[in-house]
C-alpha cells in the first residue's frame, strides 16, 4: 500500500517528510545500537498515530530486519536524531523526507554494497544487488528515466522489510511470484511496455508453480531462478539451456551436444522452450515424443524423413519399456495382494524405472541409439520382473488347491479317528 | 525284531529304562467328564502349537542369518526362494500367535475353575512362568525379521522396560545390546529366542506336565468325584486331542496358504517412527493400559507408576493359589471368581480399544 502511495501521492506522501530522515548522501553505516534510547526520532513518531506512527511501529516488529541490527530512520532518511526538536529533521543535515524513485537504488545500496559494513551482521551476505540491479531491464530503465520500474521497495518494502529467508517476506520463495505478479500481471500498469501480463497465471498452471505452490518445494523455480533478481532480464534464445540447466544439468548437456543445438540457434528457438515452453511448462509426458497428435516433434519432422523415423523409434522403445513395467508392476502387486513374497521382484523392478527415466532424459541427445541402450537393459528387467509376478500368481493358485487337498485328508483322518473312538468306546461301553 | 543279545526289544528297553510305573500310571490315567471338560483339551492344544513352533523354528534356522544386514533378505529369501519356505514362517508365525492366545483360554479356564487349589499350587506357577516365557518368546521373536514395525515396536518395547526403577537403565541396554536398538540388539534377542528361551521352557514345561500327568485332572470345585463318570486319558482322551491337534493343524495350514505371514518393509535405523505404532495384539491391553496414566500421578511418574503396577499384578497372579484361601479349603472364592470375569472383561476391551483405535 505504501509502495503505491510513493507512485500516486507524492504529495501526500511528502508528509512523511515531518517523519523521517535520510544520510544516503552522507551515510553512516551504524553499528547496531538501542533504537528506542537515544533515537528522538522514534521517541517522537511513536506517539503520532496513522502514517507518522507506523513506521516506528513497523521498526519495532520482531522481524524488521533493519530494526533488529539497530538500523533506524535516520540511516536512510538523514537528519539528526538526537535532536528532540523539529531540527531533526534539518534538510542541512541531510534530511529527506521521501527518497526520489532513481536514488533508492544507491540508497540502499550505501549499506548493502558495503561488504565491510555487511559484514558484520552475516560475513557471507551479497553486496553485488546495486551492481546487478544496474545491468537488469528495471535498472537500465530507471536509468532512462522509467519511474515505473522495480526499485529495491518495489520488491522488499521500505518500512518493516523482513529478511530474505522470512517466511512472510514478499521475496520468500513461495512470494516471489505474487510480488513480481503485483506489476507484470497487472495489464493496466504493463500496458506501456507491450509485453505480455499472463506470465504469473502460466505458471502457477505449470509444473514448477504446482511443485512451488502445492507441494510448499522451495526448490521449485520461481521467477527469480530463471530471470536473476536483482538483474532481472529475460533469458536470451542462446541462454535458455543454460538457464534451465542450471538444474536440469544433464538435459542441458545432451541437448548442447545434439544434432538440435546449432539449428535451434540459427533459427532463433529458444532451445527447451521450443518443446516445453517457458512459463507454463507442463510435466513431460512421453506423448510428447513420437507422432502422435500430442507430438511436439511433427511440429517441425515430417512423415517420410529420417528424423521423423527416429522419432517413432525413439517413443516407441520409451513407450514399450513403460508399458513393460506397467504390466510388470501390476502383476506383482496383484501377487502382492495375494500375500505371495514379491517384494525382491518389486525392489528389482524399480531398476527398470531408472532405465526407463535414463531413457527419458537421453531423448535431449536425440540419438535413437542411445535411447535404446538405454530401453534394452530396462525391458529384460522388466520381462523378469514379469515372470516372477507370473510364477508367484501360479503359485498362489498351487497354495490354494494344496489347501484343498491338505484339508481334505486331515478332515479324513479326523473322520477316521472319530469312527475309531466311536467304535472303542462302544466296545467300552459293552465291556463295562 | 530282536534286542542285541536275542531278547525282546520292549524287555530289553524295560531293563535299562524302568518306565513300567509311568506307563502303568498312563494307562489308569483317566480324565473325568463334565460340562467343563472341554477346557481339558486347552492345555494340549497350547503344547501342540508350541510342538509346531518348535519344529518350524528349526526348519527357519536352516536358512536365517541373525544381523541386520541380513536378517531381512534371509527371511526374504525364506519366504520367495526356499521350497515351501512360505509354508514354515506362516505357520511359525502364526501357530505363535494361536498359541498365546489357547494359552490365555487354557490360563482364564484354569483360574475360573479354580485348578490351582493344592496340591496343583506349582503346577500354577509352573504355568504362570511358561505364560511369561511365551510373552517373551513372542517379543523376542519379534524382532528378527527386522523389518520396520518390528523395529521400532522393540524400540518402544524396550524403552518401557528402561523405566523399571532401579534397574531399568541396565535392562534397557542389556536387552538392546547398547543405548539404541541396533543389529546387537538383533543377535541378543535371537539368542533369546532360540537358546535361552527354549531351555526355560524345556524346563518349566517339562515340570508343569509331569505335575499335570502326576496329579491328574483338576475337578472343579461342587463337581462330586464319586458320581463322576471318567474315560481313559489314553486312547480316549488322547485320540480327542488327536482330533483338536488335526483340526488346528488345518486351521493353520488356511491361515498359511491363504493369508501368508507378511514381511514388511525392512527396518530403517534412520527413518522416523511410522505413526500410530503398535505392539503385537497380545500386548495391546498393556500398552493401552500404560497410555491411559496420566503422565505424573502424585510425585510418581505415570510411566513408572504403570510398569510397577503391572509389575506388581504379574506377581499376584503367580501367587494366586496361596492368596485364594477359600479355594484352597475346598470352598468357594465367588471374589476370585469375579477378579477372573473382571480381568478377561478388561483384557478384551483394552485389546478392542488398543486395535481400533
Amino acid at each position: 500500500m505504501t509502495e503505491k502511495l510513493l507512485r500516486t501521492s507524492p504529495g501526500a506522501v511528502a508528509a512523511l517528510a515531518l517523519v523521517a530522515a535520510t544520510a544516503w548522501a552522507q551515510p553512516t553505516p551504524v553499528a547496531a545500537a538501542k533504537v528506542d534510547r537515544v533515537d528522538q526520532c522514534v521517541a517522537c513518531h511513536s506517539d503520532l498515530d496513522g502514517r507518522l506512527g507506523d513506521p516506528v511501529k513497523a521498526l519495532r516488529q520482531k522481524d524488521d530486519v533493519h530494526g533488529q541490527h539497530g538500523i533506524s530512520c535516520a540511516n536512510c532518511h538523514g537528519g539528526d536524531p538526537s535532536q528532540e526538536t523539529m531540527a531533526a529533521m534539518d534538510p542541512a543535515k541531510g534530511f529527506v523526507a521521501v527518497p526520489k524513485r532513481q536514488d533508492i537504488p544507491r540508497l540502499c545500496g550505501k549499506c548493502h554494497s558495503d561488504a565491510a559494513f555487511m559484514k558484520q551482521f552475516d560475513p557471507a551476505e551479497r553486496t553485488d544487488q546495486e551492481s546487478e540491479y544496474s545491468t537488469s531491464v528495471h535498472g537500465k530503465r530507471l536509468k532512462q528515466g522509467d519511474q515505473k520500474v522495480a526499485v529495491c521497495t518495489s520488491c522488499h518494502g521500505f518500512h518493516g522489510v523482513k529478511a530474505v529467508k522470512n517466511s512472510t517476506a514478499p521475496v520468500y520463495p513461495l512470494q516471489v511470484a505474487e510480488t513480481c505478479g503485483s506489476c507484470h500481471a497487472n495489464p493496466g500498469y504493463m500496458q506501456s511496455y507491450g509485453i505480455p501480463t499472463d506470465q504469473l497465471a502460466k505458471w502457477k498452471a505449470s509444473v514448477h508453480g504446482e511443485a512451488m505452490l502445492k507441494k510448499q518445494d522451495l526448490s521449485a523455480p520461481t521467477c527469480n531462478d530463471c530471470h536473476g533478481n536483482h538483474g532481472a532480464a529475460p533469458p536470451s534464445v542462446a541462454s535458455v539451456a543454460n538457464v534451465c540447466g542450471t538444474c536440469h544439468v544433464r538435459q542441458a548437456d545432451l541437448f548442447q551436444k545434439s544434432p538440435h543445438a546449432k539449428p535451434f540457434q540459427a533459427l532463433g528457438n529458444g532451445a527447451c522452450v521450443q518443446c516445453h515452453s517457458n512459463h507454463e511448462i507442463q510435466h513431460p509426458s512421453d506423448e510428447m515424443l513420437g507422432v502422435g497428435k500430442q507430438s511436439v516433434c511433427v511440429d517441425c519432422h515430417f512423415e517420410g524423413t529420417s528424423s521423423y523415423k527416429a522419432a517413432a523409434a525413439m517413443s516407441g522403445g520409451i513407450g514399450g519399456l513403460a508399458a513393460q513395467i506397467r504390466g510388470a508392476g501390476q502383476i506383482l502387486q496383484k501377487a502382492a495382494n495375494d500375500g505371495m513374497e514379491v517384494s525382491r521382484s518389486q525392489f528389482d523392478l524399480r531398476e527398470a524405472e531408472n532405465q526407463l527415466i535414463n531413457a527419458r532424459v537421453l531423448i535431449h541427445s536425440f540419438a535413437p541409439g542411445q535411447v535404446e541402450a538405454a530401453v534394452k537393459p530396462g525391458l529384460e528387467i522388466a520381462r523378469k520382473a514379469n515372470q516372477a509376478g507370473l510364477v508367484a500368481l501360479s503359485d498362489f493358485q498351487f497354495r490354494r488347491k494344496g489347501l484343498a487337498v491338505s484339508l481334505l485328508f486331515i478332515a479324513i483322518a479326523v473322520a477316521a479317528i472319530f469312527l475309531k473312538l466311536r467304535q472303542i468306546e462302544r466296545r467300552q461301553t459293552s465291556s463295562s | 525284531m530282536k534286542a542285541p543279545g536275542g531278547g525282546n526289544p520292549l524287555e530289553w528297553l524295560e531293563d535299562r529304562l524302568g518306565l513300567e510305573p509311568v506307563l502303568k500310571l498312563v494307562e489308569k490315567k483317566t480324565v473325568p467328564i463334565h460340562r467343563h471338560t472341554i477346557w481339558y483339551y486347552l492345555g494340549g492344544m497350547t503344547l501342540f502349537l508350541f510342538v509346531t513352533q518348535v519344529v518350524t523354528g528349526i526348519l527357519l534356522l536352516l536358512y536365517y542369518r541373525p544381523s541386520s544386514d541380513t536378517a531381512y533378505e534371509s527371511v526374504q529369501f525364506i519366504m520367495g526362494q526356499v521350497s515351501f519356505g512360505w509354508l514354515v514362517r506362516s505357520i511359525h508365525s502364526w501357530s505363535a500367535n494361536l498359541m498365546i492366545g489357547t494359552l490365555f483360554i487354557h490360563m482364564f479356564s484354569v483360574f475360573l475353575t479354580k485348578a490351582y487349589r493344592p496340591p496343583r499350587e506349582l503346577t500354577w506357577i509352573s504355568g504362570a512362568f511358561l505364560l511369561f516365557l511365551a510373552l517373551t518368546f513372542g517379543f523376542s521373536g519379534y524382532l528378527l525379521p527386522w523389518n520396520k514395525v518390528s523395529f521400532f515396536a522393540t524400540r518402544v518395547g524396550t524403552q518401557i522396560a528402561g523405566v523399571v526403577p532401579g534397574i531399568g537403565t541396565f535392562l534397557l541396554r542389556f536387552l538392546r545390546g547398547g543405548d539404541d536398538v541396533t543389529g546387537a540388539t538383533l543377535t541378543r534377542f535371537y539368542g533369546f529366542h532360540v537358546a535361552i528361551l527354549p531351555a526355560l521352557t524345556t524346563v518349566f514345561l517339562g515340570v508343569h506336565v509331569w505335575l499335570v500327568q502326576k496329579q491328574g485332572m483338576s475337578l472343579p470345585p461342587g463337581e462330586d468325584e464319586r458320581r463322576m463318570k471318567t474315560m481313559k486319558f489314553i486312547p480316549n482322551f488322547l485320540l480327542r486331542d488327536a482330533m483338536g491337534w488335526l483340526l488346528a493343524l488345518g486351521l493353520l495350514a488356511a491361515l498359511s496358504a491363504l493369508f501368508p505371514w507378511e514381511l514388511g518393509q525392512k527396518a530403517d535405523p534412520f527413518a522416523p517412527a511410522p505413526a500410530g505404532i503398535k505392539p503385537e495384539w497380545y500386548f495391546l491391553f498393556l500398552f493401552q493400559t500404560l497410555k491411559y496414566i496420566p503422565a505424573k500421578v502424585a510425585f510418581i511418574d505415570g510411566d513408572v507408576l504403570g510398569v510397577l503396577v503391572i509389575g506388581a499384578a504379574a506377581a499376584l497372579w503367580v501367587f494366586v493359589p496361596f492368596l485364594d484361601r477359600q479355594a484352597a479349603r475346598g470352598e468357594k472364592s465367588p471374589a476370585f471368581t469375579a477378579i477372573g470375569w473382571a480381568l478377561i472383561v478388561y483384557i478384551v476391551g483394552m485389546t478392542l480399544v488398543g486395535y481400533f483405535t
